[in-house]
């Protein structure tokens, strides 16, 4: 019972990295509709940024929480301007080309990433500094709770309630859904879709620099190509939960990290990366648009 | 008649001259990439019938070539290197090797194909991206299925080399006979989409609806294709097992299924020459940027986004090549152009 629970904290730890991460891919095909395969690579560029933020900073040496709030603004800063970078260059040109065409240059970004990330980055494994020293803060029985493991969760769930007070109280927010529901309607309304599309990117982009932060701090090995797994990971938490749905992402993020935990912990961590899938497919078929989906209506 | 029989006697020529002449002429590192070439062209046409013609959304065509791969390797290890051992006793290995060859490759296909109607049955009632993330799911659960069976290697991979018979060669060497695999499964692939049964593909691609209510049952023909499509992906993987004579799940992650979905959405969804030229082009492109050392792959991962730049149609859009002085009736891959598909 006591290891049950250790579990379910370590996995909903681990499924928040993944609910962040899922976001951006649930908001960008939501005004979108695509898939955007480059998102993982944004996450690796997130956790390399704070990992040279946080030397630059000196933190390396002196950990501390303010530290970890000054590392996150600037990996946040610079993936948001990555992210609005990518949608300018790789998909706008192509926003009236269907729906394929974006999601080949999307590999292909992903591509760019990850290799000009080995070639910038060296493609040998990097130690983040452990920005906030790991210690206990809780204790119950067997179950332990690092305050790093405390860190991360209220990071994310602030994150995310950040999120859901722009998605549903701000004027950005609105258009954003606006535009998700309808962008030629919206467009007709006045709505500047464009400038709501990149304003999704920048926000996606900076939820999962905020995950890469928040992994180095947990899982200190940070590589080039460390995005591509969680990337398609966090895409089919998105897929789970209902893609296009913001709770979706969030439910099918912190379901996936515990699943993936369970797993791990009480059947083979060989099986582990199979078993997103298995939940994925699982779920599809019965609930053919995910968890918390709208069902497609289909039209004569 | 006589055509076809100079068609033939032409292709045995050429097959003849692949095989005998050219491994004199080039090295091996460039019959290694024009093998790989040959193979990139199977599991490019085999994915446009589902993604291009009848217009699904399929990501995890390198799980079935991970199953045409192991199937046929682990049917010639356990069973092959036998049965060759005696063909050989019986007949002069040349003929011995040409009359075994086709079984391994028949058992990747076969075992490629009944998976494909597992997986295809269930998931093709999925629309959309749903359906190709459940693909991309399969594809994964595949590979890490055969990554934790210990027959077949496991983790260590897996080589074409039998215990009981170390002497026997189980290699499928010499181009000629790869590129007749080539030419033969484009040629099925080009016959089933532009015959007449080719068009319930196309009917259902255009608009499912439409097609259903003219009497054309949607989900039985994408199972078909679906089921076509991932036999030929096992050839391919076959194909791939028999010439490299080791495999390792790690060739057939999804990285392996995206690079076949590039293929075909770059040539020209619904264009069977277009498929041939990115998997060819796109298969060189990297071994000929080699000497440029680390940069080679940023510039082939910017040449993909500055080819949709310019074609985002890719790059036959749905037309495709034809070679006017040599157009036979039987062997022709193109067909009248298709209308532009309606919004």
């Amino acid at each position: 019972m006591e290891n049950f629970l250790q579990q379910l904290l370590n996995g909903v730890a681990w499924g928040s990295i993944y609910a962040l991460i899922a976001l951006g891919f649930t908001m960008v095909y939501g005004v979108l509709k695509l898939i955007n395969f480059a998102h993982g690579e944004v996450y690796m560029v997130g956790a390399m940024t704070g990992y040279y933020a946080a030397h630059a900073l000196g933190l390396a040496r002196a950990p501390s929480l303010l530290g970890l709030a000054a590392t996150l603004a600037i990996a946040m800063t610079a993936c948001a301007l990555l992210g609005a970078l990518i949608e300018r260059v790789a998909y706008r040109p192509l926003r009236s080309a269907g729906r394929l065409a974006p999601l080949i240059t999307a590999i292909g970004v992903s591509l760019l990433l990850q290799n000009a990330g080995q070639l910038v980055f060296g493609a040998d494994p990097k130690f983040f500094p452990p920005l906030i020293e790991s210690r206990e803060v809780f204790r119950a029985g067997a179950i332990a709770v690092s305050n790093i493991q405390l860190a991360v969760l209220s990071t994310a769930m602030c994150l995310m309630a950040a999120l859901e007070f722009v998605v549903m109280r701000t004027r950005f927010g609105r258009a954003m859904r606006a535009v998700s529901y309808d962008a030629p309607a919206a467009a007709l309304m006045g709505v500047k879709v464009d400038r709501v599309i990149q304003g999704t990117f920048v926000l996606g982009s900076a939820l999962a620099a905020a995950a890469g932060v928040l992994v180095g701090l947990s899982n200190p090995k940070i590589d080039p190509l460390m995005g591509l797994l969680p990337g398609l990971k966090a895409f089919v938490a998105a897929v789970l939960g209902g893609i296009g749905s913001i709770p979706g992402a969030m439910l099918g993020g912190l379901l996936l990290g515990v699943v993936e935990t369970f797993v791990a912990g009480y059947l083979s961590s060989t099986y582990r990366d199979a078993i997103a899938f298995v939940v994925l497919v699982a779920i599809l078929l019965y609930r053919p648009s995910g968890i918390l989906g709208a069902p497609q209506l289909e039209k004569v | 008649m006589r055509r076809a029989l100079v068609a033939a006697g032409l292709a045995c020529a050429a097959l003849v001259v692949l095989d005998v002449l050219l491994p004199r002429l080039l090295n091996p590192y460039y019959l290694t990439i024009a093998s790989r070439i040959g193979i990139a062209i199977i599991a490019a046409v085999s994915l446009q019938l589902v993604n291009g013609f009848t217009g699904q959304f399929s990501i995890g065509h390198a799980g079935f070539m991970a199953i045409g791969a192991y199937g046929s390797a682990a049917a010639s290890v356990y069973l092959g290197a036998g049965l060759l051992d005696g063909l050989a006793g019986v007949l002069p290995a040349p003929l011995a090797r040409a009359l075994y060859f086709p079984l391994p490759l028949l058992v990747g296909g076969l075992a490629a194909a009944a998976a494909g109607l597992l997986v295809g049955i269930p998931t093709l009632r999925l629309r959309g991206d749903y359906l190709a993330i459940a693909t991309l799911g399969f594809g994964e659960i595949i590979r890490i299925g055969i990554l934790n069976l210990d027959a077949v290697g496991g983790a260590r991979g897996f080589s074409l080399a039998s215990p009981a018979y170390p002497a026997i060669d189980l290699r499928f060497e010499g181009l000629g006979g790869i590129y007749a695999v080539v030419v033969l499964s484009v040629l099925a692939i080009a016959r089933l989409v532009h015959a007449g049964g080719g068009l319930a593909f196309r009917a259902v691609g255009e608009d499912e609806i439409a097609a259903e209510s003219i009497g054309v049952g949607a989900t039985r023909v994408k199972v078909e294709a679906f089921v076509v499509s991932s036999f030929f992906a096992g050839v391919a993987g076959a194909l791939f097992a028999l010439s490299e004579g080791y495999i390792h799940t790690n060739s057939f992650g999804f990285t392996r299924s995206f690079e076949i979905v590039v293929f075909v959405v770059l040539g020209g969804l619904g264009s069977l020459s277009g498929a041939i030229v990115a998997a060819a082009a796109l298969t060189a492109a990297p071994e000929l940027l080699r000497g440029l050392g680390e940069w080679r792959m940023i510039l082939y991962s910017l040449l993909l986004i500055a080819t949709m730049w310019l074609r985002p149609q890719g790059l036959l859009g749905r037309r495709e090549l034809s070679l006017p002085r040599w157009r036979w009736r039987s062997l022709r891959l193109g067909a009248r152009r298709a209308p532009a598909r309606a919004q």
